[in-house]
């Protein structure tokens, strides 16, 4: 039929001219065949060649972290780890069943699995389980037959033998972010770990060393055939801190119960010799995997386990500050140690009363007994007529309101407010009251915990620019870093104080522990080989209304925990003799005398005693 | 035609070439799993078994019973689709399988064989004239594109192209003008920017990325071409010998024994094993055409040519892609390749073209499609 002529001619026209076109198309293949198999023959020889040969990077050892006598703080210890490779499986969930039947997976690792394999290629091995124990890793070898696609791979695990007592100085290594792996080929090998706080972190390069390299021979499943060649890395560096690991233990211990810090220094020197934050975190826990309720707990505990508040806090200094106050008085010539004021238990200026702790007054006071007793009124007068700014200038020179740089991060800068720093940032001019305020260390006035070391230091030390460190050194061994130690030692500058006035101010921290009126006499030591000096601190965090002073202040231990007031000590020792200075901030303590001067007595006892040269 | 008739009518020849192509990969299967009949070899074999069973009972039904259940089949396609849309079994990322237990369906297989039934049945006694009416460009063109969007968001690029490729290849056959195929690929070129930012997903682009430049990501995307690249070109002419394949065997190249079986096959035997297995193909595309030549009824030739597209489609693709002629989009070759889905619906389709030859003179009546739209 006629349609039916002229749909046929069409389709047999077309048909042909598609069928042409598969022709010429199978052509063009055999020519590109020809192509790569004659033409680029020799050239794909090679590369066939080449990739039996792989290269693969060797994950160089990571260096240690020791205290001042070489103890460990932060070592690696070998870690079993089970590995697969999902091409080779081929049933996922029969694999997976024999391998539950010898060691545990949770529901959370087969998640992980899950994700990995639907990540990565299907060569790569997968990391399933790490730090299994051996008596596992032994029923995984027995059955290698039947878990085809899994293998026992051996690694390296960091482990702090002291454990939280070193975290907020050590910080934690954990896996690389993906972001990171891009970066360098180092961080694509199945679970390796970088610093991520702490030392770990600022010394990470050092700790890591150089990786190796070794050319084998291997097929895609990752099993190596035999070594061709091996290129040796580095390991990493070992680093010296100037942490004493038993002294930093013993303050851990010792502050365990409450929300609290601590920074034991040499004064002369600057080295830390203790850092320590409580409540505090376990870094080994980060080495098996938290799961996702024990970080919740971490991150919401009000403690704050992750903040190390020995460089990071920031309180008012209270009492420990009218150090400060009297030395700046001493150099303006405003008081001499014979200079009285009376202390009726409260100060009016203006509308305002400001009152002193002890309700009825300590009566006659100079600079010394001042000190020694802790009376606010004094330190009123004296302040009323400074001025606050020679008050900011004085603690500046002596450490506060600045931070050090020192090898943790998240120092806090503190702050020593000026009249101009007022007007610049809260818009407002200074009023007189907040200059009483400063002279008892409360008000706008903020100082972390290690500032507080330092400013004592400079104190006692007969007033030299000291600035604290945790590095002893870094090297490979031990006689490197002791020909380097020497240089090392900062020779500080003087900060230009009368050294008369420093003996007279130590004078009177002196008194504060040793004489009856003092307020730290009950915590002080006995063994005239180790007495200590120093000054308590009693910070308000709440404010006290006028009723209540009529009624009778609250005590402490009738205020909920969040009320009470900050508990703070700086100490030195020995006093005829200075080495060591300690600083003690317990958060909601109650009385610096009852609660912190107690802690700095122990720790400066400790310190004094197990101390080598 | 008595059923004995009918299966003396079968083209002997051409089942013969499958059957010989089918044993190239039985060899293949068999090098793969490193000189073991399990797991693939064996399986491959009892699938054949049952794919040519199945093609010869596909065979000898009448045609005109495929031609009266051809959009049933493809409503039936339509639907195993929409149910892996909304829920089949997850493998490798992709859904694409509906599980039944003993065995998995993959719809996306079903809807090749189905879209040339579908569009063959719309257009075998539609008048040249109207052929090229809006609405019978526009029918046949949703018939394709629904189930292609419907595969491309599983998913897979890979069936995807090639749905349409046959569909619109068969468009052509029953001679729409050519003025059509220019204005759609105007528009498809057009289309590419919003596919590129919408449709396509990542690993989609990173593959269509790393094949303009291998070296971008050799570890990564481009790291199969390479290797499938450097495998073949390593067999020379001769290949490296059967099982001896080293790139294969230590594992290199990936997927050896589905998507990059033809690369093994180059890599032991050679650029002579290569072209056998090409030729082998192309006497099949010959029988197929001259098959199509020899139907008398348009419903015949249009299967035909539509089994011999996709056929020749499936391999070119998959070669071009070892070869790194085309980007990686996960395509098997065809009776070589390991996979069952694939097997069933090929012999199926080979069925098909075996059922128009033996009903090469049968006279198909218009029915009641003159002149109508369906």
């Amino acid at each position: 039929m006629f349609r039916d002529n002229e749909r046929h001619k069409t389709l047999s026209r077309r048909s042909l001219f598609l069928f042409g076109g598969q022709i010429a198309l199978l052509s063009g293949l055999v020519g590109r065949m020809y192509y790569l198999q004659v033409v680029e023959s020799e050239k794909f020889k090679t590369l066939a060649d080449e990739n039996r040969i792989s290269y693969r990077i060797i994950a160089p050892k990571r260096g240690r972290i020791l205290d001042r006598y070489g103890r460990l703080m932060a070592i690696n210890k070998l870690n079993y780890r089970v590995m697969m490779v999902p091409e080779n499986v081929n049933d996922l969930k029969q694999i997976l069943e024999k391998l539950t039947r010898i060691i545990d997976l949770s529901r959370y690792d087969l998640l992980r699995l899950k994700r990995d394999i639907k990540r990565y290629r299907s060569f790569t091995p997968i990391l399933l389980k790490e730090n299994l124990e051996w008596d596992k890793i032994a029923k995984i070898e027995v059955n290698t037959e039947q878990l085809e696609g899994i293998f026992i791979d051996v690694g390296e695990q960091r482990f702090y033998p002291s454990g939280s007592a070193v975290a907020a100085v050590c910080g934690y290594v954990s896996q690389v972010t993906d972001q990171q792996k891009k970066t360098d080929p180092l961080f694509s090998i199945p679970g390796f770990k970088v610093g991520k706080s702490g030392m770990e972190k600022f010394y990470d390069i050092a700790l890591r060393g150089k990786s190796g390299s070794k050319q084998i021979e291997v097929n895609a499943f990752g099993r190596q055939i035999r070594e061709l060649e091996k290129r040796e890395g580095e390991e990493g560096k070992d680093v010296w801190l100037t942490i004493d690991l038993e002294l930093q233990k013993y303050v851990s211990q010792r502050l365990a119960r409450e929300s609290a810090s601590c920074v034991v220094m040499d004064i002369h020197k600057g080295d830390l010799l203790a850092l320590v934050s409580t409540p505090s975190f376990d870094p080994n826990a980060f080495n098996r995997g938290l799961t996702k309720s024990e970080w919740q707990k971490i991150l919401n505990n009000s403690r704050n386990p992750l903040n190390n508040k020995a460089i990071s806090g920031q309180y008012a200094p209270g009492s420990t500050f009218k150090m400060v106050v009297a030395l700046a008085a001493l150099e303006k010539g405003i008081i001499s140690n014979r200079s009285n004021y009376f202390c009726t238990g409260s100060l009016e200026l203006g509308d305002s009363i400001f009152h002193c702790w002890k309700k009825n007054g300590h009566g006659k006071m100079n600079m010394i007994s001042a000190i020694a007793q802790s009376c606010d009124v004094y330190f009123y007068e004296v302040a009323k007529r400074l001025g606050i700014d020679a008050i900011s200038s004085m603690a500046r020179r002596l450490g506060l309101g600045q931070i050090f740089n020192i090898e943790l991060s998240g120092e806090a800068k503190g702050l020593m407010p000026t009249r101009e720093w007022k007007k610049k940032n809260k818009n407002s001019s200074w009023q007189q009251g907040e200059t009483l305020l400063a002279g008892i260390g409360q008000g706008l006035i903020l100082a972390t915990p290690l500032q507080l070391a330092v400013m004592t230091s400079r104190i006692v030390n007969g007033g030299k620019a000291v600035t604290p460190r945790l590095t002893k050194g870094i090297s490979l061994n031990k006689s490197d870093l002791d020909s380097s130690n020497n240089s090392k030692l900062g020779n500080f500058k003087n900060i230009g104080i009368n050294i008369t006035n420093l003996d007279l101010v130590k004078k009177s921290m002196s008194f504060v522990t040793n004489s009856p009126q003092g307020t730290a006499f009950r915590a002080r030591i006995i063994d005239p080989k180790y007495r200590f000096g120093g000054k308590t601190g009693t910070v308000q965090v709440r404010r006290i209304s006028a009723e209540e002073r009529e009624i009778g202040v609250k005590k402490n231990k009738d205020l909920e925990w969040h009320e009470r007031d900050h508990a703070l000590f700086v100490g030195y020792a020995p006093l005829s003799n200075p080495r060591y200075v300690v600083s003690v901030v317990v958060e909601h303590g109650g009385g610096g005398s009852t609660v912190a001067a107690p802690l700095a007595r122990d720790i400066l006892l400790k310190v004094q005693k197990t101390t080598k040269s | 035609m008595t059923i004995g008739q009918k299966l003396l009518q079968i083209n002997w020849v051409f089942v013969l070439l499958i059957c010989l192509t089918a044993s190239v990969g039985f060899l293949m299967l068999y090098s793969a799993s490193n000189g073991r009949m399990d797991p693939w070899a064996t399986r491959q074999i009892i699938r054949f078994f049952i794919g040519l069973t199945l093609m010869l009972i596909v065979a000898i039904v009448d045609i005109r019973v495929w031609l009266k259940y051809a959009y049933v089949i493809y409503f039936i396609a339509i639907g195993l689709l929409l149910v892996v849309e909304f829920g089949g079994i997850i493998g490798m990322g992709a859904q694409r399988w509906i599980n039944f237990g003993i065995f998995n369906l993959q719809p996306s297989e079903i809807m090749k064989v189905a879209i040339i039934l579908a569009i063959a049945r719309y257009f075998y006694a539609r008048r040249l004239e109207y052929v090229n009416s809006f609405i019978h460009i526009s029918m046949p063109l949703v018939l394709i594109i629904f189930p292609a969007l419907l595969i491309l968001r599983q998913p897979d690029l890979g069936t995807t192209i090639l749905l349409v490729a046959t569909g619109l290849t068969m468009l052509f056959l029953v001679g729409v003008k050519l003025w059509f195929f220019a204005v759609g690929l105007v528009f498809s070129i057009i289309a590419c920017y919003p596919i590129w930012n919408f449709v396509l997903l990542d690993y989609q682009k990173s593959r269509l990325l790393t094949f303009f430049d291998p070296g971008r990501d050799p570890l990564g995307a481009g790291y199969h071409i390479l290797q499938s690249k450097i495998a073949l070109g390593s067999g020379g002419i001769f290949g490296k010998g059967f099982l001896k394949g080293s790139q294969s065997h230590l594992s290199f190249l990936p997927e050896k024994h589905t998507d990059f079986i033809f690369t093994m096959l180059a890599e032991e035997l050679g650029l002579i094993g290569g072209l056998a297995l090409i030729f082998l193909y192309l006497l099949m595309l010959i029988y197929a055409f001259a098959i199509s030549v020899r139907c008398r009824n348009h419903f015949g030739r249009l299967i035909c040519m539509g089994v011999s597209i996709s056929f020749f489609l499936n391999i070119f693709v998959n070669i071009s892609m070892v070869m790194g002629i085309l980007p990686i989009v996960g395509m098997p070759l065809p009776l070589i390749s390991y996979g069952g889905s694939a097997m069933m619906t090929l012999m199926f389709s080979f069925g098909l073209l075996l059922c128009a030859f033996v009903h090469r003179d049968t006279h198909i009546s218009p029915g009641d499609s003159e002149g109508r739209y369906i």
